[in-house]
């Protein structure tokens, strides 16, 4: 049991940490940003992008059938590892990389997986998912967005609807779209799966005002859409199954970004409180400061078994499967017991005062979002018990 | 990376798990439970001995087999999962450890082998002194006055209470006041001064006894005020140890839970079909998981002796103790009444929760130790 790579690994790493020294680029800037702001951003990003896939370090572990290079998963992890340590341009790709464009390039022919993976992997073209609706988030397969086949004889498809929660959409070239197509089917078998060009006549993407005051999701109305057959990514009626399997696509979790509790103990410190002394003495402060300390080792260390598993060429087990749900929480009462221990100080949202605060803020106010994005806890409780823990599944009212 | 343990190491979890499922079954856990003169498991204890467990960690020419203690965390998992009625962690993580770290050559060649034939059952007390594991405390000096045994020209005198293991182990380590230090010293409690007591606890499986002693004649372990020292590493290492044995019990609370959650009918479906229920148990996965993790990582710190051991066994501790607590707590839950009953075991793992937690200093002093050490590891 150690920490160090095996000999491959260490060599992958130096080969990687050399080229990153020359290769990243002077003008980087928004290290561990969500979003991507104005047009400059976009093309540093862009053209990030391109050098990594021109070197062979975008989309690592892609096969050669998709214009990947075939590298392995702990590549890809060191890969990522090695990145992190500089300052790099934003990374709106990661979306359609890691959950649409391996749906589109598994589902179609090799006509189309030529003209799609690579623009994409190249960052010329960015993807989007569009899942997620009004009628439902947690529950996908309620869609409602129309899909209907046309009597004109091209075969081509109209999509009317609304998706919701678009992550990127507003820069975003396509996306994998999951529609209704069949209304009388139960819910799960009348979903057909399609890729749309969002450029398309009928196609309108409003972003959304989160509750931060930014705008990282969208909302995306269809309009007669149309679009052609073979853009239809499995059976007709069957996208139930490639839904599935997209969201079997979730990549390592490896952000890092947010408050920890080294954040709070720095801050604590600092910060007079009542008994007169510093924060940091007060014994409640020390005892969540422990708690806190324990599930963030906990989440790395977790980490470091799942990467254990792909570097000895194993399929991790689903310890991977906590991540978001421990750290999202976390984040949120450590971030509100920070700004509780500024006192009045901490609501102020003003330049000055304590370093930490503008963290703890954004923190603060990104936790909500982090709870519910990409799986709500409710949903992973469930999708944990059911899949991990082998517990019975609750008797569905919409299956057949 | 490499963090995870060997295939060899996972060969020899097997292994126990399927010796230890019926050498010591719930059925015998429950013969010493209903019997108030049992103590011990000896059959088990025995062959344990045969098979070197309790040499595991110690060096070939002690008698042990000179494993790592990484093999040595694989098998306190295991007897954590099955509740073992033995005195394994106060002889292997306490008594011989103390003994490896402190020894002198004499001392080792007397006691080790014995420990590994399985011939010496031992004990330790010192954690009355809790100031002992905290390295910043101010009060350091002060808390003395909680060491209740005395030494002068190596004559021992006072009670040390509530020692687990204390009623059947036939030679203990004290700490001792001696005039103004902290020392250590080795007791052979069938020695001529020596009185025990049973101490009763809320794990009848467990022994417990008070000590008192009466000018007994100890043997020094270590020199004059080093014993709160000593007693620091040896607690860190044990810690990790029963770290694992909670892990272990945490585990089996949850299979025991989630199987009884998907037989149990009520409203015409499994109870574990309820999101009420699913959610409770994916919660007690969740620290499970973390538990394992941190406890991972103080294996690794204990095995190479790395400097963050203070820290990666406080986390390990605090993380086992929560997690075997919540899930032996939702274990009982899940079952409803009959979880309730004495004839389920569920109480057992409910029992060796408390008496694991509170074994070497209870988990708020060790967020303690572990804040301290942070607090002084980012002033650097």
């Amino acid at each position: 049991m150690d920490f160090e790579d095996s000999e491959d690994e260490a060599n992958y790493r130096a080969v990687v940490r050399t080229w990153l020294e020359a290769n990243v680029p002077n003008d980087a800037n928004g290290k561990h940003r969500r979003g991507v702001e104005g047009s400059e951003s976009l093309r540093s990003a862009r053209s990030w992008q391109a050098r990594k896939a021109s070197a062979g370090y975008a989309c690592i572990h892609w096969p050669r059938e998709w214009g990947g290079p075939a590298g392995t998963p702990i590549q890809s992890v060191i890969f990522h590892q090695e990145e992190s340590k500089f300052v790099t341009p934003p990374n709106p790709f990661h979306i359609g990389l890691n959950m649409s464009v391996p749906t589109v390039l598994a589902f179609s022919d090799q006509k189309t997986r030529e003209r799609f993976g690579f623009s994409a992997m190249n960052g010329d073209e960015i993807w989007c998912q569009l899942f997620s609706e009004p009628s439902g988030g947690s529950d996908l397969a309620a869609a409602r967005t129309r899909v209907r086949k046309t009597q004109d004889g091209t075969g081509d498809w109209i999509i009317n609807g609304q998706k919701v929660w678009t992550s990127f959409a507003h820069i975003a070239d396509f996306g994998l779209i999951l529609c209704r197509s069949n209304t009388d089917a139960p819910k799960h078998n009348g979903l057909t799966m399609f890729w749309v060009d969002l450029r398309s006549q009928g196609v309108e993407v409003r972003p959304i005002h989160e509750m931060n005051g930014s705008s990282t999701f969208n909302e995306v109305f269809f309009t007669d859409v149309r679009i052609s057959d073979n853009q239809r990514l499995g059976p007709v009626d069957g996208g139930w199954k490639v839904a599935v399997q997209t969201l079997m696509n979730e990549r390592l979790q490896s952000d890092s970004s947010g408050a920890d509790w080294i954040d709070v103990l720095k801050m604590a410190r600092r910060l007079p409180s009542i008994y007169g002394k510093s924060a940091l003495q007060n014994p409640a402060v020390r005892q969540q400061l422990a708690q806190w300390y324990i599930q963030s080792e906990g989440l790395k260390h977790t980490r470091n078994r799942v990467i254990t598993a792909l570097s000895r060429g194993h399929t991790p087990g689903p310890e991977n499967s906590i991540m978001k749900l421990v750290r999202a929480s976390q984040m949120q009462d450590l971030s509100h017991a920070a700004i509780e221990i500024m006192g009045r100080f901490g609501v102020v949202d003003e330049a000055g005062g304590p370093e930490e605060r503008s963290l703890f803020q954004d923190s603060l106010m990104w936790a909500p979002g982090l709870r519910i994005a990409g799986g709500t806890d409710e949903i992973l409780r469930n999708i944990i018990a059911e899949r991990v823990l082998r517990l019975p599944r609750d008797a569905s009212h919409d299956k057949s | 990376m490499n963090f995870d343990f060997s295939d060899d190491q996972k060969a020899l979890r097997n292994q126990s798990r399927r010796f230890l499922e019926t050498a010591c079954s719930m059925q015998r856990l429950r013969r010493i439970l209903d019997n108030n003169e049992a103590t011990y498991d000896r059959e088990l204890w025995k062959s344990i001995a045969e098979q070197g467990w309790l040499g595991a960690c110690i060096r070939e020419e002690h008698g042990g087999l000179g494993l790592s203690h990484l093999e040595l965390c694989v098998l306190s998992e295991e007897l954590g999962r099955v509740l073992a009625p033995i005195p394994f962690a106060s002889t292997v993580y306490l008594f011989a450890e103390a003994l490896m770290l402190a020894g002198s050559e004499d001392q080792k060649l007397s006691y080790l082998p014995r420990i590994a034939r399985g011939d010496l059952i031992g004990a330790v007390a010192g954690d009355d002194w809790i100031g002992s594991i905290i390295p910043l405390a101010q009060n350091r000096r002060t808390s003395f006055d909680n060491v209740g045994v005395t030494a002068q020209d190596c004559r021992l005198n006072g009670i040390k209470s509530a020692v687990i293991d204390g009623g059947i182990a036939d030679a203990g380590i004290v700490l001792a006041r001696e005039q103004d230090l902290l020392s250590l010293f080795i007791v052979n409690l069938n020695a001529k001064g020596v009185a025990r007591k049973k101490v009763r606890t809320l794990d009848p499986t467990r022994d417990c006894a008070q000590w008192q002693f009466g000018e007994v004649l100890a043997e020094r372990l270590g020199r004059p005020g080093q014993g709160s020292k000593i007693l620091e590493t040896v607690f860190d290492k044990a810690a990790v140890l029963i770290a694992f044995e909670q892990l272990g019990g945490a585990d089996r609370c949850l299979e025991m839970a989630g199987l009884y959650a998907a037989d149990r009918y009520a409203f015409g479906k499994p109870i574990g079909s309820f999101q009420a229920i699913k959610h409770k148990l994916v919660d007690v996965f969740v620290k499970n998981e973390l538990a394992r993790a941190n406890c991972y990582f103080g294996a690794w710190a204990l095995n190479t002796n790395a400097i963050q051991l203070p820290i990666a066994a406080s986390a390990a501790r605090v993380a086992a103790s929560d997690a075997f607590w919540h899930a032996s707590k939702e274990n009982i839950q899940t079952h409803g009444g009959i979880g309730y009953t004495w004839e389920s075991d569920c109480h057992l793992f409910y029992r060796r929760a408390c008496l694991l937690s509170t074994a070497i200093a209870s988990p708020e002093i060790w967020k303690e130790r572990l804040v301290s050490h942070l607090e002084y590891q980012a002033e650097e």
